[in-house]
């Protein structure tokens, strides 16, 4: 990687005045700079900016024509127990999504590796079909399928179970079943994948040399495959944490635009854009965010410190 | 004692295949009653639901000729989303191809800091800056336009960081005998390596197209003339406190799908590498 010390070109070019500018431009050292320069823009005008104005419009009361600093007001009135429902049903969605697309998806993707698995290629891209479709689509789906009128999917299959119809939309639980369904149904498949090409990264040799010291497939499962996964699924716990969180578009197609009764399906982004957009209340909602960012932070801290990232060589 | 083993094995695979085909029907299944239900008239979605009846009598294309009845909008959101989807990609992998191949090329100054911030930002939700995000769009003219749905996203930093990784694993000896013999900077990465680094855009290109064609939430926020909107946020529209458009709604949840599904069939493996980019661990 020691390619700065080449600048044969620049100093050909080098010679009159009039094309200093330009030769400057395509020199090696200014190269790289015009290269992230789209990042350098796009991170302080639609990031840096954003985040630094979240944080004081958080302390802002802002009506139309007038914005006045009011100090911690906006996140006193948080503290009501609507927001603090939406916190409790975003961080339950996000502990029952973790806990069924992790495991399964990684057990899954196991058996889907194994020698005898047949048709291997048709699985793969049968169960990653889901994640092609957008959450109004699915949402949509969903809502059907889980209607209240006793011809809607779910209930004919109840009933012909011999259980009474349900209102799956109308009571706390069942709408975070629905949602949790809907969550497996869009994600099991790619989860699955991450772990698949994980998988592809473990040598045969690994398990060989365990098969001759007499390990069993549970052995083998237990003390090669899940340690030899953690990276990934380090990665995978990550990105569906911060899903879990962010979730909004699932309950907002589900409960016809975060309407969900006794806000049974109300999250903390469903929040933000309720006082937000629907309230109109720019500060409350410039709160939520920091609030929502406030718990990924100490989320990230907590797991770093678990998975002892912070000990990694670098 | 061979034989035995043999037998168990093939229980075992028997067990698998009916495992992993009552998990495609799971993920096939809502589908499938959607694509039924498209053909049923939408009376009778509102009295019954979404299910796998179907009754020849009532089979019906209406709800398909009604999508592209000139009073509905479907054509509209349709053509949007095709614009928004190609100029984004487009966009999208030029400038985080760029990006995430200085990254990995040059040694400069800032760089490390540079790019622990393209990681901080993949570990930040966009949802906690969408309100001054929406502040600032009204401000740069933003509001209502196919650009303010582009723009804000479209140095991603997951493309950056997978650009990154897949550069930096190209041979780069050839990179100084290009220029000894008079290539510039920017030749050398639009002539050399772009095209040496034509997977990694494939990859991207799905993800980037596929997320941006089913994108939600920022548009929803960002577009709010009806002629305006993408075929999702489109589609949101059509479910109102006061009774919902079934007929559009699920024809066109149909119809929404179909592109993807074919370029799915016929580029899966960029597809998957793609969806499983950020999980490389480089």
């Amino acid at each position: 990687m020691s390619n700065t010390n080449t600048p044969k070109v620049t100093q050909v070019k080098q010679t009159s005045g009039s094309t200093s500018m330009s030769s400057l431009l395509y020199s090696q050292k200014l190269a790289p700079y015009v290269f992230v320069l789209p990042f350098i823009i796009s991170f302080s005008v639609f990031f840096a900016y954003p985040v630094i104005s979240a944080f004081i419009m958080s302390f802002q009361e802002i009506v139309p024509g007038s914005t006045k600093f009011i100090g911690i007001e906006n996140y006193k009135e948080l503290w009501n127990p609507t927001f603090l429902k939406a916190i409790k049903n975003s961080a339950i969605y996000t502990a029952l999504s973790l806990l069924l697309l992790i495991p399964i998806p990684l057990v899954l993707a196991v058996f889907l590796n194994s020698k005898v698995m047949m048709f291997k290629n048709f699985f793969r891209s049968t169960l990653f079909i889901p994640a092609l479709t957008s959450v109004v689509v699915a949402g949509t789906i969903f809502r059907l399928a889980f209607g209240e009128l006793e011809g809607s999917l779910m209930n004919t299959l109840i009933t012909s179970f011999g259980l009474d119809k349900q209102r799956w939309l109308g009571e706390r639980w069942l709408g975070m079943m629905t949602l949790l369904i809907l969550a497996c149904w869009r994600w099991m498949g790619i989860n699955m994948l991450y772990f698949m090409a994980g998988l592809q990264n473990i040598s045969k040799e690994v398990y060989e040399s365990a098969e001759i010291d007499g390990a069993n497939i549970w052995n083998k499962f237990a003390n090669i495959t899940v340690p030899l996964l953690k990276p990934i699924t380090v990665y995978v716990f990550t990105i569906s944490i911060y899903g879990g969180f962010a979730m909004f578009t699932e309950s907002y197609m589900l409960w016809n635009g975060n309407r969900s009764p006794k806000d049974i399906g109300l999250t903390i982004v469903g929040y933000l854009y309720r006082s937000g957009w629907e309230q109109n209340n720019l500060g409350i909602g410039a709160a939520v965010g920091i609030v929502l960012l406030a718990i990924t932070m100490i989320i990230t801290f907590v797991q770093l410190n678990l998975f002892g990232l912070f000990k990694k060589e670098e | 004692m061979k034989y035995a083993e043999k037998s168990k094995w093939s229980l075992n695979r028997v067990l698998l295949l009916l495992l992993f085909i009552a998990l495609a029907i799971f993920a096939l299944f809502p589908i499938v009653t959607l694509a039924i239900a498209s053909f049923k008239p939408a009376q009778e979605l509102l009295r019954n639901g979404l299910n796998l009846r179907l009754d020849r009598d009532l089979l019906t294309f209406s709800n398909y000729t009604n999508l592209f009845s000139p009073k509905e909008h479907y054509v509209t959101w349709y053509k949007n989303s095709i614009l928004i989807t190609f100029t984004f990609t487009l966009l999208c992998l030029l400038l985080s191809s760029m990006v995430g191949y200085a990254f990995a090329v040059y040694k400069f100054r800032m760089r490390n800091s540079l790019f622990a911030l393209v990681i901080i930002i993949m570990a930040i939700p966009i949802e906690i800056i969408m309100l001054p995000m929406y502040k600032l769009s009204i401000s740069l003219h933003l509001i209502n336009n196919m650009w303010g749905v582009i723009l804000p996203f479209v140095v991603a930093p997951l493309p950056i960081f997978f650009f990154r990784q897949y550069a930096g694993g190209l041979p780069k000896d050839f990179l100084d005998a290009a220029r000894v013999d008079g290539c510039t900077e920017y030749g050398i990465f639009f002539k050399i390596m772009m095209p040496l680094m034509a997977p990694a855009f494939s990859s991207m290109a799905i993800l980037q197209a596929l997320a941006s064609w089913n994108n939600f939430l920022w548009p929803l926020i960002v577009l709010n003339s009806t002629n305006k909107l993408t075929i999702p946020i489109g589609l949101s529209t059509l479910l109102t406190p006061y009774g919902n458009n079934y007929k559009i709604l699920i024809a066109g949840s149909v119809f929404a799908i179909i592109p993807v599904l074919i370029v799915f069939v016929f580029f899966q493996k960029y597809f998957i590498e793609g969806m499983t980019a950020g999980g490389v661990k480089g």
